[in-house]
């Protein structure tokens, strides 16, 4: 299914895409079928900057299993951190 | 038997007498050929939906596809586009009929056009063939699992699509569905609902849903591809399209 739902958020930081680092602004993530991924459906969160046009764009594309991992593998070291870095 | 074709991006004008791109696949016989306009799925303007629009001339039809992210992302990669697209909330419905209107328009002004255009549509483009087919003068339409025809899409999703199954009175040709049983979006109980709207509405049209098969069982480079469907489906389109396009 096309399930049409999108999380959208302003992010800060840069990505490097097929021209090179850029500015990041924004960033979506959304359940869907992926373009490349072999499965059905995939987390899929694209890292953007519109201002630059939609080639303005990391994506990725990962299992379902594989994005919580990553959500808690950021979690984890983020709270890791020194005191006072973060 | 001559079997020549070309195929090439062209651009044509669309909604809003917007110039857009679409891609643009004929027979090179001298005709006279029908039409039908190919309406991609939400992943975009791809080389298999290309791929689809060159299955059509090779079948004797003149088939154009509308790039509909071509306003987001002129120029962009297929997979940029649809993220572009997606990010501003798809695409307008009064938008795409008005590019479908232009591309149909486009086929039926070529010389070896028999003026008979037919449309079809995949996943996202399956509701946009039947919005389309409600809205336009055309001769077939197919729609190929096309989500929220019938039932509310959930709170909060950004694209601007509702329900358009009130619109089943105002088809203007048949309308071929073809559908997986396995698919929540379409579900089984919202094409029988489709169904009986049409019954209803005195609109001829066939439905048929295959075991086995969920959503996008037409897209070869994908898991969800079922080849047995897919080659029924096919077979369904050349039988419905020939009846009601060709000649």
């Amino acid at each position: 299914m096309c399930t049409y739902l999108t999380e959208k958020l302003d992010v800060e930081g840069s990505g490097k895409g097929t021209a090179g680092w850029f500015t990041l602004s924004q960033a979506t993530v959304y359940l869907d079928h992926p373009q490349h991924a072999p499965a059905e459906h995939t987390l899929n969160i694209d890292f953007l900057n519109p201002q630059q046009g939609p080639s303005a764009r990391v994506a990725v594309e990962l299992t379902a299993q594989s994005a919580r991992a990553l959500a808690a593998a950021i979690e984890s070291a983020l709270a890791s951190a020194p005191p006072g870095l973060v | 038997m001559y079997d020549a074709m070309m195929a090439e991006t062209i651009r044509f004008t669309g909604h809003g007498g917007d110039l857009i791109e679409g891609y643009l696949a004929r027979p090179l016989g001298p005709g006279p050929s029908g039409a039908v306009v190919v309406i991609h799925h939400m992943p975009g303007y791809d080389a298999e939906t290309k791929e689809i629009t060159r299955t059509f001339a090779v079948h004797g039809y003149l088939a154009l596809c509308p790039n509909l992210y071509y306003r987001e992302a002129p120029g962009a990669s297929p997979d940029d586009a649809a993220a572009a697209a997606r990010a501003q909330g798809g695409v307008p419905d009064e938008r795409l009929v008005g590019d479908v209107g232009g591309a149909a328009a486009y086929l039926r002004a070529m010389p070896v056009s028999n003026g008979k255009v037919g449309v079809i549509g995949y996943c996202s483009g399956g509701r946009q063939s039947f919005l389309a087919a409600a809205s336009l003068p055309l001769d077939a339409a197919v729609d190929c699992y096309g989500a929220f025809i019938v039932g509310t899409p959930p709170e909060g999703i950004p694209l601007k699509v509702g329900p358009i199954v009130h619109l089943a009175r105002d088809l203007s040709c048949p309308l071929l569905g073809l559908f997986g049983a396995d698919d929540q979006h379409p579900s089984p109980d919202q094409v029988a609902e489709l169904d009986k709207a049409l019954i209803e509405a005195g609109k001829e049209h066939e439905f048929h849903s295959y075991e086995g098969a969920g959503h996008a069982f037409f897209a070869v480079n994908r898991p969800a591809y079922r080849p047995e469907a897919a080659m029924d489906g096919w077979q369904k389109i050349w039988d419905f399209y020939g009846r009601h396009l060709a000649g």
